[in-house]
């Protein structure tokens, strides 16, 4: 168990880089508490599993350190490290059984054999695996494989980190939710620190105590899940998070007014400076309703959830999305719309103002 | 829901049937049916029954060619499964060394067959050819005309040449479809070379390998232009494989019925062979 610490890590495929985009991840800075457990949450090719597999050593970064417990450890490999990882695909040796698939990372360790087999029932009962451990793993469903996987990752009790990377691809959606709970169970029981990587906001959210939102290489915000949802930092996590996402309308500074489509609105922040080439507001469906007055737009469509409604209006400047109550009237035609101004906040070039 | 029934769509079987029938079916029909009649020409035809078969299935020249065949068979397996396997896991994974590789690798597989049997014919020769001149002046008695290990020697090494590199591009096709999250798996499993190999890739390679071993297996067993040019099944019979004997029984002694009769055991010998590995192989696969 340890304290992960990134320091000034960027990590480039390329020889030589010109721009940022030659970089998979840039600056990146983080402070992982022993024990805690922690998601990387992005879109496909934002740089989380390049991130990933530097902690764990299977990448060498260009530049910045790793640090286990405030030793660095960049040039360490993975089986110094002493990490455990988990793959999009279940690893599993497939000639090998159940139970010699779990003993294989103890067995590599050279630990004895008695102490293999205390271990890997202890395992096996911790992930329901027991009645299958005599059978060929190759006969397994994906989910019993991809807990094997697991389970390879959990039998070695000094792993400094377990690292997910988007471990429930693979997986029934119905079977995810039990998998997935089975973690958050087996974080609790074990106490170790957890690194979970997934496109998934749901699976972020639900899992992690601390979400690391990143986007283009870089991290934009870390934050609970409420955090992020309250209060995004950035305009990448107002429409990354949230279904629908936040609605981002580009607005006018004057002064210490915030103006929108003509009408001035109030925002969380007092503005204090405006040297922005790009100025925002963004505002989250939830937080918005209709008023008798404020800014005008046409209602273009109303959809029920069940729980909710989703209503498609068309300002001067863009669509906004409203969630209303599924048993609120919705004026037809035209109307107008007033933002909860606690949660209304401004963007400099898409940066939140503060 | 009523299907409509149309038995017209049987038509559309016509030309496959009549190619299969013109390649496949007829010709081996014509061995069948000289496998059961002694003729003497001009179309004239006697019912033997089982004579010829009993009389090939007795013959030592049979019992003699076969075992030949089989020891052959194996040795070329022992030597290219491994051999090919090897330097498929030597093979760079990237970059320009792996056209050059794949081309290279490629190269004794298009020769025609018996042009490879005539380049090592001349490449052998004890007195003029490169390998054949070398290994004298190295001091070795070596004379694949005449001596019966040195022609075994030769055929086999010709063999290795000309096939090994089959086993290779599937070996590494085989393996260039691992993911590679294995390796990084078994990197933090701390899995050593030895184990990588046996737990991860043997196994991922096992349905290439078994297709490797069957075609070796049955173009090895069925090998003929290559030895036939390099020694002509010589010296004496030494490397008279079921083959050029069965060659040499039909169009040198013109014996068709027992010629005809040694082909068919000949066939089932290679059907019986691959269908009992394939299906132990393929039971293996759903036991796991």
């Amino acid at each position: 168990m340890a304290k992960v610490t990134l320091k000034g890590l960027s990590h480039s495929y390329l020889k030589t880089q010109s721009s940022d985009a030659d970089w998979a991840i840039r600056g990146v800075d983080i402070d992982w508490n022993d024990g805690g457990a922690y998601a990387l949450l992005g879109p496909s090719g934002c740089g989380k599993t390049t991130l990933l597999n530097i902690i764990s050593g299977l990448i060498t970064p260009t530049k910045g350190d790793i640090l286990f417990d405030d030793k660095v450890i960049s040039g360490l490999n993975p089986v110094e490290r002493n990490i455990a990882q988990i793959f999009q695909f279940p690893v599993i040796y497939d000639t090998m059984t159940v139970y010699d698939n779990l003993a294989f990372p103890l067995r590599n360790r050279k630990i004895p054999e008695e102490e293999i087999k205390v271990k890997v029932h202890e395992i096996a009962e911790m992930l329901e695996l027991s009645s299958t451990l005599n059978n060929r793993a190759s006969g397994l469903t994906a989910d019993g494989k991809q807990k094997i996987s697991l389970g390879r990752g959990l039998v070695r009790s000094d792993v400094n980190a377990i690292m997910f990377d988007e471990p429930l691809t693979v997986i029934d959606p119905h079977l995810k939710w039990i998998l997935r709970s089975k973690l958050k169970e087996l974080h609790q029981k074990i106490n170790r620190t957890m690194i979970y990587v997934t496109h998934d906001q749901t699976e972020a959210l639900t899992f992690a105590d601390q979400v690391v939102v990143m986007h283009e290489g870089q991290i934009v915000q870390t934050g609970t899940p409420v955090d992020l949802f309250e209060k995004p930092k950035h305009t990448f996590v107002g429409y990354f998070i949230g279904s629908p996402g936040m609605n981002v309308l580009p607005c006018q500074i004057k002064g210490n007014d915030v103006i929108v489509n003509g009408k001035k609105i109030e925002t969380h922040q007092e503005i204090k400076k405006n040297n922005f080439n790009k100025t925002e507001v963004g505002v989250r469906p939830e937080f918005i309703s209709f008023s008798n007055e404020g800014i005008p737009v046409k209602v273009l469509s109303v959809s029920n959830t069940g729980r909710h409604k989703i209503v498609d209006t068309e300002s001067e400047t863009g669509k906004i999305k409203i969630i209303a109550k599924s048993n609120e009237d919705i004026p037809s035609g035209s109307g107008f719309l007033k933002f909860k101004k606690e949660y209304t906040y401004t963007y400099g070039d898409s940066w939140i103002i503060e | 829901m009523n299907k409509t029934v149309n038995q017209k769509a049987w038509f559309f079987v016509i030309p496959v049937f009549v190619l299969v029938a013109f390649n496949a079916i007829i010709p081996l029909m014509t061995v069948v049916n000289y496998a059961f009649q002694e003729t003497f020409g001009n179309n004239v035809f006697m019912w033997e029954g089982t004579r010829w078969f009993k009389q090939i299935m007795l013959s030592e020249r049979f019992h003699a060619s076969l075992g030949r065949q089989f020891l052959f068979t194996f040795i070329i397996l022992f030597i290219q499964i491994p051999l090919g396997i090897a330097i498929a896991l030597t093979m760079p994974k990237e970059g320009i060394g792996v056209p050059v590789c794949l081309v290279l690798m490629s190269m004794p597989l298009l020769i025609p067959w018996n042009v490879v049997g005539a380049m090592w014919n001349i490449f052998a020769l004890p007195d003029i050819g490169f390998l054949g001149h070398s290994l004298n002046a190295l001091g070795f008695d070596y004379n694949f005309t005449q001596q019966i290990g040195d022609a075994w020697f030769t055929t086999i090494l010709m063999d290795v040449w000309h096939w090994t590199s089959l086993v290779v591009l599937l070996s590494y096709a085989g393996l260039r479809s691992i993911q590679p999250a294995y390796y990084q798996a078994a990197e933090i499993d701390g899995a050593s070379r030895w184990a990588i190999f046996t737990k991860i890739e043997l196994p991922k390679m096992k349905k290439v390998l078994t297709i490797a071993i069957l075609l070796r297996f049955m173009d090895s067993f069925m090998i003929y232009t290559e030895p036939f040019v390099l020694t002509g099944g010589g010296p004496g019979n030494a490397t008279a494989f079921l083959s050029i004997d069965l060659v040499k029984m039909a169009l040198g002694q013109f014996d068709l019925g027992p010629a005809a009769a040694m082909s068919l055991i000949y066939f089932f010998i290679v059907l019986l062979v691959c269908w009992v590995f394939y299906t132990l192989m393929m039971r293996n696969e759903e036991k796991s």
